[in-house]
């Protein structure tokens, strides 16, 4: 993928089972959100391909792409209709009922929390009920007590309905406890793919998994 | 089609959750056009002048063909036009216009009855009568205007006063033709007239023998008082084309014009059509954006064209629904033309249409609502004076520049279709304008389509 003269990925390959949790850690400016925007389809890679459609991935965006001047149901029902979710009604229902949400479904989304409104956000990335879930740096906006409501949610969407999940974040303490396998960008470059304590056996003995991560970078030149 | 719907109603359901954004941009909206409605179809506000009149009330009238005239009916013509401040003496007027409370003062010398009297008594004079009129320097605009206005005045009561000399000498004319009896400086005279002279030489004539050299003579002065009879018959109309040599048959070379409350009207609407339709697409076109969810949408759920028209139609039935306010409120101070809705309703939708599709266009060059608000501020403002530019106030060249940028712009068009549309009927001018229209909000939206491009999905 190129940007002009900037190279931003380059030779990029990996799949993801079916329930698999995917990890993309990496140092700023590494490609991790330009990867993500590729697989949801709002960005056309230069070269390479996607084999799922952009139409069976759910997308959940970095900040929080809802209305603030809806309510949340009005913002569910919104997008169930534009994704030609056959029963709006149901979807809205079952949607409110997994984010947790039902309570306030008529309250506008400006007056909720910003963690209420991530839960809105993902929601909305799950309405057509797809097999393939992104998330850009879901927990960012959260605290600590949201951030194990959203990953026991998620975690719960990969376990029950298997449906596989791509997140990329900076916290690599949640990439270890959430991730099946974790993706290692730097300066658009896969460096790493394997489970968490593969990653830690490839440095050696480091004292925890943000550690080894920070040596494995330092050892490849990042 | 099903995406536009769900997503015009979606941004129904935002603006009626906004009541007092609404509220305060129809009021801008109208507030700011009526008054500018009002102001580019008006002349000045009447300039204030310091008047002295040292004319004596008891010497304030003098005679005309027999008759008394009083001179202070000429003021109260003039005063139509201005606004006096009365004073007690020249100084008095002067001093109001170096303090800047008159733009001039405006100075009746004592004499002007008199001098008046002596040119209009026939007998000839050398002296003319004349005002006295002093400028302030300092305002140009208003010092044209007012030297304009008592210019036209004068010019008013001068031509009265040579209408009715011209009736009076005629009256004396027709006097010395048929004969009869008139009054002058108080003594009565009987004249014989040429008419009943010739008759009196004919009867001479023909007393006279055959032969007689008297009776030639007779003869030849007859013929010449009937030459006199034939000439001065056509004293009348000759005197009646004197007294009013050059007359003005106006006429407009690009249709009939409008009535000046009737184009204020359509200058209203155009602005309220302008900020409404504007405002409302710019900002709800960056508003996706600024709600993050414009890559959410185009990630093939909406296409981008879609998105930019069915900001364009918002954009359009907001300034359509204000300026049909805007018209139920104008139809209580000025009679507005239902007979001709269809065509004043043509011209709204389509000028809401150009309107909404500009607002397209710079709500795509813009990410958030503020920046795209005061991009169409920055805009609507010279788009509006560039379309309101009269014919003559520029040199040639510079109008022509002026109107080829000002047809880039729904402004002029709208105007002219709503004029149409309101005032004159419709025609090829409305059509034409109607044209113009589509046109721009084909453009516009085509303009906002490539401007979309520049933000990437993920905006």
């Amino acid at each position: 993928m190129r940007f002009g003269r900037r190279t931003a990925l380059r030779d990029v390959t990996f799949t993801a089972q079916p329930g698999e949790i995917l990890a993309v850690i990496g140092p700023n400016g590494a490609g991790k959100t330009t990867l993500l925007s590729i697989l949801a389809g709002l960005q056309v890679p230069s070269a390479g391909c996607v084999s799922h459609g952009a139409r069976h991935v759910g997308w959940v965006p970095q900040q929080a792409a809802v209305y603030r001047k809806l309510s949340v149901a009005e913002n569910l029902r919104l997008f169930a209709r534009l994704e030609r979710v056959p029963d709006v009604e149901e979807a809205v229902t079952r949607m409110l009922d997994q984010a947790g949400l039902a309570d306030r479904a008529r309250d506008e989304l400006g007056t909720l929390s910003g963690g209420n409104q991530q839960r809105v956000n993902i929601a909305i990335g799950l309405l057509s009920d797809p097999p393939v879930l992104l998330l850009d740096e879901p927990s960012s906006s959260l605290d600590p007590r949201q951030r194990e409501v959203l990953w026991t949610f998620v975690s719960g969407l990969a376990r029950e309905r298997s449906t596989t999940v791509v997140f990329t974040t900076h916290n690599v303490g949640e990439a270890e406890r959430y991730a099946d396998r974790v993706l290692v960008l730097a300066d658009g470059e896969l460096l790493f793919g394997g489970t968490p304590a593969q990653l830690g056996d490839a440095v050696g003995d480091a004292a925890d998994f943000e550690a080894a991560f920070v040596r494995f970078l330092r050892e490849r030149g990042h | 089609m099903t995406a536009l719907r769900h997503l015009l109603v979606k941004d129904l359901q935002i603006l009626r959750r906004s009541p007092l954004l609404l509220v305060l941009l129809a009021l801008y909206a109208i507030v700011i056009g009526l008054p500018v409605g009002y102001a580019v179809s008006r002349p000045p506000s009447k300039p204030k002048v310091a008047f002295f009149n040292a004319v004596p009330p008891s010497s304030n009238t003098f005679q005309l063909g027999g008759e008394s005239r009083d001179a202070s009916r000429y003021a109260d013509e003039l005063f139509e036009s201005i606004d006096p401040i009365r004073v007690d003496s020249r100084q008095a007027a002067i001093d109001k216009v170096k303090s800047g409370e008159a733009v001039a003062a405006l100075i009746v010398p004592a004499d002007i009855t008199q001098a008046l009297q002596a040119t209009v008594s026939l007998s000839g004079s050398a002296q003319k009568p004349e005002l006295e009129l002093f400028y302030a320097a300092d305002n140009p605009l208003k010092r044209r205007y007012v030297e304009d206005t008592i210019n036209a005045q004068v010019a008013k009561a001068n031509r009265a006063l040579g209408e009715e000399l011209t009736k009076i000498a005629g009256q004396y004319l027709g006097i010395l033709l048929q004969g009869g009896g008139f009054s002058l400086l108080g003594q009565k005279f009987d004249v014989l007239g040429l008419k009943r002279s010739a008759e009196i030489l004919q009867g001479v004539a023909t007393a006279l023998p055959e032969g007689d050299p008297k009776a030639a003579a007779v003869q030849r002065v007859r013929r010449f008082a009937q030459l006199a009879i034939d000439n001065l018959d056509l004293s009348d109309s000759v005197l009646a084309s004197i007294s009013d040599p050059i007359s003005v048959n106006a006429q407009t070379v690009d249709g009939p014009t409008s009535s000046l409350d009737g184009y204020a009207v359509a200058v209203a609407l155009t602005v309220a059509l302008m900020f409404i339709g504007l405002l409302v697409a710019a900002g709800m076109l960056a508003l996706e954006r600024e709600e993050h969810a414009f890559g959410r949408l185009v990630r093939g759920l909406v296409g981008r064209t879609i998105l930019v028209v069915e900001k364009a139609l918002l954009g359009a039935l907001a300034a359509t629904v204000t300026a049909l306010l805007l018209v139920l409120l104008l139809s209580l101070f000025q009679p507005v033309r239902l007979d001709r809705a269809p065509l004043w309703l043509a011209a709204l939708v389509a000028g809401a249409l150009g309107f909404g599709a500009m607002g397209v266009a710079i709500g795509a060059l813009t990410r958030d609502v503020r920046a795209s608000s005061l991009l169409a501020f920055l805009l609507s403002l010279p788009v509006a004076a560039l379309a309101l530019v009269p014919s003559g106030s520029v040199g040639a060249s510079a109008y022509e520049v002026v109107q080829a940028v000002a047809a880039l712009f729904p402004f002029k068009p709208t105007l002219e279709a709503l004029d149409a549309g309101l005032n004159r009927g419709g025609g090829s001018e409305l059509t034409g304008a109607l044209v113009h229209l589509i046109a721009l909000a084909a453009g516009y939206v085509v303009l906002a389509r490539v401007g979309l491009r520049r933000f990437g999905a993920g905006t």
